[in-house]
């Protein structure tokens, strides 16, 4: 009974043939690999995405007076909210891991060579994409990160020549960040972005299918565009498996294990923010993006400031461009990971940066720590046995908010120098001069202190040293016994 | 199937066949209904990429509300604003009154990448958290990334408030001054 119903099925919607050239497609046996399963991984997350994603859309109000309150309302009211919430913020970071590793392994193993061109260039447009949900899903969080996050964006189209103007209308869909901007995010959040995902998603693995997967590379057999398809037809008679069953055992343990850790850590770690509510009166406030954006925002500090420009509206495209023509630069030879050193160190090298810098982007050692100067205590070494000229002058550290950005037995801010053993460093003319003047990346205090609190401060900075060191002396004076 | 095939080629006087004829028609007008519905939507869609400018005068309150030689945050409801802006609408901005009717009137944002820019009354400075932008107290890029200034609002005194004149988030490319 039930077999003749099955075969009734087949027979109208032809559902063998089409598993046999869709899942049950031939692979090579060695696409067998716990390597190849990130491919797969990395969809799994996305459906997951909008599943979630439509159960949050349930709730969620996206308006700009009302999404943030929402936001709260999902996290401490709605039954399960907050874990629905979690669930999408965890699943957006798993997917970037694991689109990341997905594209690192396809250019390890030279994926991306003849005849798979347009796989790789599709999957690039597929990780602008999925950035792009990164971006504007930040945004849909309408918090005070999100606002001050749409200013940055904002100001990068500001920056951009001739046009500027109109593209930061565009963003902002008018001239302020207000209720038409959140509605332009939630509108390509939602509908537009995972629109285009579907679409490239089916060209994608339209594409695997028709170029085949990947085999698993050998060192010393080149890609050559006149016999490449033969032989990797060849291969496909001599050891080729269907996907399904034989092949696929991998990617599902890994896609099991993938849910059940997006449920832990949505579990053990819950939702993200939302942080303070995006009003700008608000002002006491450090914007930080999440973390696949720490990176960027620490460029954005580090850049020396007539590169920033440039660089800002340069860099991305010819970087974006690069990955795109790859295919093209490097189509043929050699796909083992063993054989390509160049690409292999490319490889550490970027991700090292990318690494280096989201480490410093959560650090940021380059912004001040706005209450350093009223919270941060003074080290008791250092008041301890000492005039009043120099107590006097540790106040005025203190109350000129110098430790916003200058450290005092680890406690401030690291954006100029620690003054721990700064009287080792500068001579008292060379330390009058610098708090005068300013200079490097310090502002001017002439103007803000009288000469008597620079005398007391200077006192007070020439005592910053442990008790064997001396001061820093001016090499074209004679040594002269100074304190 | 030799019928078949002469069917199909009927051709008209001129030398067309009615199913190319009817193809060729139907691309046209097909071409012409999607530009015509492309029209709209293009206009609607990228409706705010033809820039304006918009500013107006704001009232930002009593000038007494403002001590010499003090900088005071102020806010304003922005004057183009929809029902559902929420507190989105709502622009912060420093007001610097140096003495009488001298003002200056400095945007929250920092020319950098815009955070809001802290005012510090004992250093004299403007510190912003995001990448340790520094201004000096009359508003001048003082260290740090910011290529320029802080953007100043215009202001005039009007039986004794202060208004300024804005409306728009301050970029390098929409400066408030403009």
């Amino acid at each position: 009974m039930l077999r003749s119903l099955a075969l009734w099925l087949d027979q109208r919607v032809h559902l063998t043939r089409l598993f046999a050239s869709t899942a049950g497609h031939a692979v090579p046996a060695s696409a067998h690999s716990w390597f190849y399963v990130f491919g797969s991984g990395t969809l799994l997350c996305f459906v997951l995405q909008v599943v979630t994603g439509i159960c949050l859309a349930f709730v969620y109000a996206p308006t700009a007076h009302d999404a943030w309150t929402s936001l709260v309302y999902l996290n401490y009211q709605q039954p399960l909210g907050w874990y629905l919430r979690a669930m999408h913020y965890w699943g957006s970071n798993f997917m970037v891991a694991i689109m990341t590793l997905h594209m690192v392994q396809v250019f390890l193993f030279g994926a991306y060579k003849y005849p798979r061109e347009l796989t790789w260039i599709s999957g690039c447009v597929l990780l602008l994409c999925t950035l792009g949900m990164a971006f504007t899903g930040q945004i849909l969080r309408f918090d005070e990160d999100a606002y001050w996050g749409l200013g940055i964006g904002a100001s990068i189209m500001g920056r951009v020549p001739f046009m500027g103007s109109r593209l930061v209308y565009l963003m902002l869909a008018g001239p302020i960040i207000a209720a038409e901007t959140l509605s332009r995010f939630f509108t390509l959040h939602v509908f537009v972005i995972p629109g285009l995902i579907i679409a490239l998603v089916s060209v994608h693995l339209r594409l695997v299918l028709t170029a085949g997967i990947n085999e698993y590379p050998e060192p010393g057999k080149l890609v050559r565009k006149e016999t490449y398809v033969a032989e990797y037809e060849a291969l496909i008679k001599a050891q080729g498996v269907p996907f399904v069953p034989h092949a696929i055992g991998k990617d599902l343990i890994f896609s099991a294990v993938l849910i059940l850790g997006i449920l832990a850590c949505a579990a053990v770690c819950g939702p993200s923010g939302p942080s303070g509510p995006p009003d700008p009166t608000q002002i006491n406030t450090a914007p930080r993006p999440d973390f696949y954006f720490l990176s960027l925002f620490a460029l954005f500090a580090l850049l020396p400031a007539y590169l920033e420009t440039f660089l800002l509206l340069v860099a991305p495209p010819i970087a974006i461009g690069l990955l795109f023509v790859l295919p093209f630069l490097s189509g043929t030879g050699e796909k083992s990971p063993r054989r390509r050193p160049v690409a292999v160190l490319s490889v550490m090298l970027i991700v090292l940066v990318i690494g280096v810098l989201a480490y410093l982007g959560t650090s940021s050692p380059w912004s001040p720590q706005m209450e350093a100067w009223s919270g941060a205590p003074t080290p008791i070494e250092y008041v301890k046995g000492r005039t009043p000229l120099e107590l006097q002058g540790a106040l005025v550290l203190q109350n000129k908010q110098c430790r916003n950005c200058h450290s005092l037995g680890g406690e401030g801010g690291r954006r100029g120098p620690a003054l721990d053993g700064v009287a080792t460093r500068l001579t008292r003319d060379q330390l009058i001069r610098q708090v005068i003047q300013g200079g490097g990346n310090m502002p001017a205090y002439g103007k803000n202190l009288a000469p008597p609190e620079v005398t007391a401060l200077v006192a007070f900075m020439q005592t910053l040293r442990q008790p064997h060191e001396s001061v820093a002396r001016d090499a074209t004076v004679p040594s002269v016994q100074r304190r | 199937m030799a019928v078949h095939e002469s069917e199909q080629h009927q051709s008209t006087p001129s030398g067309i066949s009615r199913r190319s004829f009817l193809v060729g028609f139907g691309v046209a007008l097909n071409a012409l209904a999607a530009i015509l519905l492309a029209i709209p939507i293009v206009g609607y869609v990228f409706s705010s990429f033809r820039y304006k400018t918009v500013q107006e005068w704001i009232v930002l309150g009593p000038m007494d509300q403002f001590p010499e030689r003090q900088t005071r945050l102020a806010t304003y409801r922005n004057p183009f604003t929809s029902p559902w802006d929420g507190a989105t609408a709502d622009i912060p901005c420093w007001v610097r009154r140096l003495e009488g009717e001298q003002f200056q009137v400095f945007a929250i944002n920092c020319t950098h990448l815009g955070c809001p820019v802290r005012w510090f009354q004992a250093s004299g400075l403007f510190l912003c958290p995001c990448h340790g932008g520094v201004y000096y107290a009359d508003g001048s890029r003082a260290s740090g990334p910011p290529p320029r200034g802080l953007f100043t609002y215009e202001y005039k005194i009007q039986d004794g408030h202060l208004w300024v004149l804005g409306g728009q988030l301050p970029t390098l490319a929409t400066p408030s001054e403009a």
